[in-house]
Parts: C-alpha cells; structure tokens; sequence
C-alpha cells in the first residue's frame, strides 16, 4: 500500500512536470514538421518567457493571467524574428548548417540574456499561496500550482488542437508541413505559414517557462537548456512532427522522470532521458506514433 | 613522385622543428611566463581536439556534437592510472586514448546509422551520459571531481603529441582509407556502391577521432590538477564545435588555424566569460549565414600552395597530393 | 553458365508491388537492355540487384552465389558496379579522386601504411593514380582530372559516373539511364563507346534506357517491364513487333526507332 501511495504520489509530480516538457515539445515538433530544423533555441524561448513573467509580476505588477498572457506575445514576436533573421536566410541549405545557426541562436539567448538579467538565479514571485489538497491522510497530495500547471497545459492544447484544425491558418500549417512545393502551388503563403508555427511553438513555450517559475520557484538564463533536451527527447519519443505525440511523450518524459526521482536515483535522471533518446533513435527513430520513411535512390 | 614527397617531408619537419626550437628556448631562457605557458598548452589541446572532431564531422560527414565526453574519458582512466594506481604518465596517456577509443567505437557501432541532425543528438545525449556516469562514480570523486593530479603535462608533451595528432590524421585523410570517409559525406548511398563499408570507415573515423580526443583530456588532466565531470559538458563540445566550424568542414589547417585563434581570443575575454559567448554564438550565426564553409573550406594551407601559385598552376584537389 | 540469374524476385512497399515475379538471365559478355514506362519499377530491379535494396521473395544468383542479403559493398566487392539515374558524384571532390575511391577494394595496404607513410603506400597510390588516369583517359576526361566533380558539365558528369563504376573493376555492370539527358550525337558516342568498353573489359551490361535508339543499336537482348512485370522479352526485332510493348508504349517509340 505505502508503495502504491508512493507511486502514485510520483504520478502527480510527473504529470506536472509532463505537462512543461509537453508544451515545449509542440514547438518543437511543429517547427521540425514544417522546416525540417531541430530548433535547438527553443528550450531558450521557454527561458525567455520565464524571464518576462516574472518581471511582468514584480515591475509591472500584473497578476498571473496578464503575465501568461504578455510573456506568450512577446515570445511569438522574438520566435518569429529569429526565424525571419536566422533560420529563413538557411531554408535550403543542409540541415547541419541549419543546426549550427540554431545551437548559435541558443548560445546567443544564454548569454546574451545573462549579459541583461545576469547570471544571477532570481526567485520567482510566489503568485498562488500554497495549499495543498491531500488524499489518503495526506499521504498523497497535489499543490494548487500543480493543478494550475495541468489546467493551463490542458487550455492551451484544446486551444491548439483548434487552431491546427479548425482555422485557415492551421490548414496551411498542415499543408506546408506534408509538401511544401505543393501548398506554394495551392497559393499558400509559406512564410506566412512559417512565422505562425514559430509564433505558435514560442508561445507555448513561453506559457511553460512562466508555469516552471511558478512551480520551481527559481529561475536562471541556462535553465531552458536542460528541459530544451528533454523536450525534444518527448518530441522524439512520440514520433516529431506529430502534434498528438509530443503531448504524449512529453507525459511520458515528465512520468519517468518523477518515478526516477522518486525512487531516490536522482542524479541518474538526465542519463535515463538520454538514453531513452538514443534507445528511440535506435530502435524506432520515427517514435511511438511515427511511420518509417526510406530515402529514395 | 618519391622525391618531391621526400622534399615535402622534410620542409614538414623543418617547419615543426623551427617552431619548436623557438618556443623551447623562450622556456629555457625562461621569457616564457606561466601566462603564456598555460595559453600555449590550451592551444595544442584545442587543436588536438579540433583536428580530431574535423575527422569525424568535417571529413566523414558525421556530426557529432558530444566530443567533451570522449576527452572526459581519456582525462579520468588517465588519472586513475595516475593518482590511484600510481602508473607512468606515458602509460596513462596510451591508457586514456584507448579508453576514449574503446567508448567511441561502442557508442559508435549503433549510433552512426544515423544520419544528420538525429546523429548529432544521439552524440550530445552520449556526451551527457558520459558526464552523468563520473558524476556518480564515488571512486573518482563524484560530481566534485578527481583532485591531486600531478602536474606532469609539460610543453614537450603536448607539441608532440599535437604534431602526432595532425600529421597521422592529415596522413589518414591522404589514404585511401581517408578518401573512403570523405566519399561517405559526399553521398553515402554512393560510396556504398562502389565498394566502401561505410559502417566501417564511420566507426573508424569515430574511433580515431575518439582516440585523440581521449590523448588530449589526458594532456588536459594533468596539467590543471583537478577534472570535474562538469569541466566536459555540451558546452565544451560546442567549444570544439565552433573551431571546425570556423576553420572549414574538412580543413586541418583550418582547425589549426581556428583553434590557434579562438584559443587566444577566449584568453584574452577571461574574465568576460559571457562576451566569449556572445562571441562565439555571433560566429556560428554569421559563418552560416554568410560563409558556410568556414574560412578554409576544404582547402588546406600549406607551402606548397606557395609554390604552386608560384608556377602558376591552379588549385589541386583535397587529397590529389 | 549464366553470370546473373534472378528469379521470382518481389519487392513490395507498403502493399504495393514495384515488381513482381521478376526473372532474368545474363550471360557473360551480354549487353542486355530493360526498358519501360516510367514507373514501371527498372530502377527498383537495379536497386534490389545492388542491394540498396532487400526483395521480399526471391532469389539473386550472381556469379553462382545468392547474394541476396549482402550489402551493397559486399555486392560491389564480388563484381557488379552501377550508375544511378540522378547522377550521384562525389561532387566536391576531383575527377580524378572520385575514379580513385572506387579502385579502393582493389587496394591492399592498411592503416598502418596509411599512417606511416611506409613504401606499399607509395606504390599503391602511384599505381591508383596511374589506373585511374588511364579509366579518365578512355572517357577523355584525363585533361580535367583536377577539376571538381560538380563542375563538369552534364554528359561529362555522366560519363565520369561510368568510368568510376568501372574503376571497381566489376564484371556486371549496370547502367542506369547513361544517355538522359545526353543529345543525339552524344548519345550515339555513348553506344559506340559502351559497346567498346563490353568487348575491351569483358563485361556483361545491363542497361535502363528510355532512348529506344541506343537500346535497339547497341543491346543484344531486351526485357521490357510494365507495371513491375515483365511483358516481353527477346531480341531487339522482335520486341519491335510484339503487340504488348507496342501497346505499352502506345505505339510510338518503338515501332519508329
């Protein structure tokens, strides 16, 4: 019983933290659906939003649904003017050299933004009091900011699954992302296409990086790297650039994770999303949800 | 054909010889203080690790983005067999190189299947893994590091085996061992048809590139006093990343050339370790927007570059010499 | 004894067959010809032979061994070299390098030599250089050995990508589409020279042409392939008049070459 309680008290912590690596990793996996591009700054997009929700809290004084708000426009800006700047001028040059302008783009956001903000980590603003609403004696319990996080997450997904399939636009997305010659032949207006992605992806990440602070507490210019990788570890591992296998492998992620965690292997976490990384790569690189695809001689 | 090679060999050993000889007698005089020492010393590590990681993503088109690791590796057996089991340093250094090799070719085997951006992951997720496995090795120190290294890496040291590194890998290149890995980054499905066990020249070129990579943390490990798992993260890979991407894909000299700067440049912006980045970010970005091949291309630099111009003839190919 | 006999060869993507009950029989010192509609699955036949591919059924007798299963080097390295129909050079790289890594089975010194610079290295290169220059030479290429592969110009390139298949020294060779591309004048050169090279070298070649032309002038036999299947098969005139191929080419090609 104490075992189950343990588990499932894991659980809820890795659906919170799932729920993170699952918005980052809808950016990423639109984004290589429609370009191809592992867009390696995009855990530094979700770093950036973290940053502009909290001085939106502590300068601006806005509460929590302003903030979400205002962080999530001005990352679909600063997303759609990397692309414009870095990544368009590369479009049809090798996906490498793609690559190697978005891990530039990364290093740029790092340590340009600690050039701004400094280096120094910053204690996020506690926005909600914590209350804790517990189960089975308190031995399992789930924080208000949990919950917050899941119901954000979960908004936000609906909200998308409308967008991709219920507008004009998210046509166009899906059109470009299946053949881009062809959707150009159609009259689809491809940058247009693009930029949306863009914005949408850096939105999602920007709601995730004010959603962390809240959670975590603390935030820094290096911490989008790390859940950047597991981001796309999730993106990866359900199959990248599909929108459904994303969430689900960020779940996944934030799932084993927490168990990892839990069960006291703590330093081993990072090691255990790589090797689910390379293990999927290996063994079935198109992910849960993907089909193989050959190249043609 | 014979003779012109032999002429080219010895010009080659008179230029390292000149070079050498200047150097070690600025230290004999002792004009050589520990400032510039330390600088000179990076250098040859960095060109040894640049040179190594041109071999695998310049040369056989293989991108890897994990090269940090396979230094930790060769920096933590070496000190191992220094600091714990009280070995030779020679002994240490051929230890730390097969060691690094040894986990280049396992990683090597299933990873190199695949292909471009899925690769260059796979590699980083290794690299972090690596750095993960010494963080929980309570044997070697843990996430604290391994400390009490001697400091045994002198000057000597790592202009040889600098010079080792470069001329056996522009050797390699020059084969037809070498041209088998080029073929691969050219077209893969090609080189297949016309013979080449690609999975076997990618291994190979991992495995070397790994075995050099391994000689130079061992270099590295012994002239600092102490390795921390975290001294070889993703951002050491990416400093070593930037030198090939500088110098030019599939470029030795370039590498040099690129490690040589950069080495300087990061001395001289210490202590803004942040503009260093800015910088090297900047480059990347620019290099890719404007000169994708790097500032050499495939091209090598060497004398007889001179000379051919010289007589007026036009560029030769990359390994037609 | 047949060289090359293929038989019941399947290969099924994803449900669909790209060719199916496929069987042919080569002969050393032929020039045989596979023709048809496009999409009629000629490059999946190559693909499948060379090993870039794997059949679903079948079997690939190649010099009296199955080679099915093999590798494409492994494939290479018993004898039987191709082209592709999208060109693919090692395009960065000289003429004279792309002939020289396609020698590179034939060379014996390892990595030690390599390395070491020791004597066999020296020799075998001079002796690569010189090979390869004389396989540039036959295609008159030898004046732009140092020049990069990918600025040749168009029929160049194709001829370069013959003369390094040829450089592995196979014993089947197979041409994928040689004269796309190429204008009637270069098109017949390239018949006289492939005729030439068949006696010169002692090859067996098959070829994929959509130039009805060179198939008739310069291949002894014919397969024609529809939809995956072979329809026809036999000697130039009478591939001529057999009704199905006319009808699978709607007539034209044929009856006018």
């Amino acid at each position: 019983m104490e075992d189950l309680l343990i588990f499932l008290q894991q659980l809820i912590n890795g659906i919170s933290l799932g729920s993170i690596y699952a918005l980052i990793a809808l950016g990423y996996t639109m984004v290589y659906g429609i370009i191809k591009l592992i867009n390696f700054a995009h855990g530094d997009i979700y770093m950036v939003g973290a940053y502009v929700g909290f001085f939106a809290i502590t300068k601006l004084n806005m509460s929590f649904i302003p903030a979400l708000l205002t962080s999530m426009v001005l990352c679909s800006i600063l997303g759609i003017i990397i692309e414009r700047m870095a990544y368009k001028p590369l479009r049809n040059a090798t996906r490498i050299a793609a690559l190697i302008t978005a891990i530039g783009v990364s290093l740029l956001l790092e340590y340009g933004g600690m050039l701004i903000v400094t280096p120094q980590p910053r204690a996020f603003p506690e926005v909600f009091p914590q209350t804790k609403i517990s189960f089975f004696e308190g031995k399992v319990y789930m924080t208000n900011q949990q919950l917050v996080i899941f119901a954000v997450t979960l908004i936000l997904m609906v909200l998308l699954q409308f967008i991709v399939y219920k507008t004009k636009t998210g046509k166009a997305m899906r059109a470009v992302s299946f053949d881009k010659d062809a959707a150009l032949l159609m009259g689809i207006n491809i940058n247009n296409t693009i930029s949306a992605t863009f914005a949408i992806g850096s939105a999602l990440a920007a709601a995730a990086g004010v959603l962390v602070g809240i959670y975590y507490t603390s935030i820094s210019p290096l911490m989008g790297i790390i859940p950047g990788l597991k981001a796309f570890v999730a993106a990866v591992l359900g199959g990248i650039g599909i929108i459904p296998g994303a969430v689900v492998g960020g779940f996944l992620m934030g799932i084993i994770e927490a168990l990892v965690s839990g069960y006291g292997a703590s330093t081993w976490r990072d090691a255990v999303a790589f090797g689910i990384l390379i293990l999927i790569l290996i063994i079935k690189p198109s992910g849960i949800f993907g089909a193989n695809i050959r190249e043609k001689v | 054909m014979q003779k012109i090679l032999n002429k080219r060999i010895i010009l080659t050993i008179l230029v390292l010889g000149l070079l050498y000889g200047s150097i070690q007698n600025l230290i004999v005089q002792g004009k050589l203080n520990p400032y510039y020492e330390i600088n000179l010393l990076l250098i040859g590590i960095n060109i040894m690790m640049a040179v190594s990681l041109n071999l695998i993503n310049g040369f056989t088109g293989q991108f890897s983005i994990g090269h940090a690791g396979f230094m930790a590796v060769g920096a933590y057996t070496s000190a191992v067999l220094t600091v714990k089991l009280q070995q030779p340093f020679p002994l240490a250094i051929l230890a730390g190189s097969l060691a690094a090799a040894l986990i280049g070719f396992l990683i090597g085997l299933p990873t190199l299947r695949l292909k471009g951006d899925y690769l260059a992951i796979a590699t980083l997720g290794f690299g972090e893994i690596i750095k993960v496995v010494f963080v929980n090795i309570e044997y070697v120190g843990g996430a604290s590091g391994l400390s009490g290294i001697p400091h045994i890496t002198t000057w000597n040291w790592v202009f040889f085996l600098t010079a080792f590194t470069v001329v056996f890998i522009k050797n390699f290149i020059n084969s037809t061992h070498g041209r088998a890995c080029i073929s691969i980054r050219e077209d893969e499905i090609a080189a297949e048809t016309m013979g080449i066990n690609t999975t076997k020249y990618k291994v190979m070129a991992f495995t070397i590139g790994a075995f050099f990579a391994g000689a130079a943390g061992a270099l590295y490990a012994h002239y600092f006093y102490i390795i921390q798992p975290n001294t070889f993260n993703f951002l050491k890979s990416i400093d070593y990343l930037v030198m090939v991407v500088l110098g030019g894909m599939g470029s030795i000299t370039g590498s040099v050339l690129a490690a040589t700067a950069l080495t300087i440049i990061s001395a001289l912006l210490q202590r803004f370790a942040e503009i260093r980045m800015v910088i090297y970010a900047l480059l990347l970005i620019v290099i890719m927007l404007f000169r994708p091949q790097g500032l050499m291309g495939n091209k090598e630099f060497s004398l007889s570059i001179l000379e051919r111009l010289g007589r007026g003839e036009k560029h030769g190919s990359v390994s037609s010499k | 004894m047949a060289l090359l006999a293929v038989n019941n060869l399947t290969k099924v993507f994803g449900g669909l067959s790209a060719v199916s009950d496929f069987n042919i029989e080569l002969h050393p010192g032929e020039l045989v010809g596979l023709i048809g509609p496009n999409g009629a699955g000629k490059t999946t036949v190559f693909n499948l032979l060379t090993g870039v591919y794997e059949p679903t059924e079948g079997t690939i007798q190649f010099n009296h061994e199955n080679i099915v299963g093999l590798k494409p080097y492994e494939i290479t390295q018993r004898g039987m070299a191709r082209t592709f129909q999208n060109i693919r050079l090692f395009s960065n790289l000289s003429v004279l390098d792309n002939v020289r890594i396609a020698y590179h089975t034939h060379v014996k010194y390892g990595l030690t030599s390599a390395v070491m610079r020791l004597g066999n290295y020296y020799k075998e290169e001079e002796e690569m250089t010189r090979k390869a220059i004389e396989f540039l030479h036959i295609f008159n290429l030898d004046r732009k050995k140092d020049e990069i592969a990918k600025n040749l110009p168009y029929g160049e390139q194709r001829r370069l990508e013959i003369a390094r298949a040829l450089a592995a020294k196979p014993r089947l060779l197979l041409l994928d589409e040689p004269a796309a591309g190429m204008n009637p004048q270069e098109t017949h050169e390239l018949m006289n020279l492939i005729k030439w090279i068949r006696d010169e070298f002692k090859l067996t070649i098959l070829l994929i042409e959509h130039d009805m032309s060179l198939v008739m002038g310069a291949c002894e036999r014919i397969y024609v392939l529809e939809y995956g299947m072979i329809i026809a098969h036999g000697t130039p005139e009478e591939i001529k008049s057999n009704p199905r191929v006319i009808e699978a080419y709607l007539g034209e090609e044929v009856a006018h070459a």
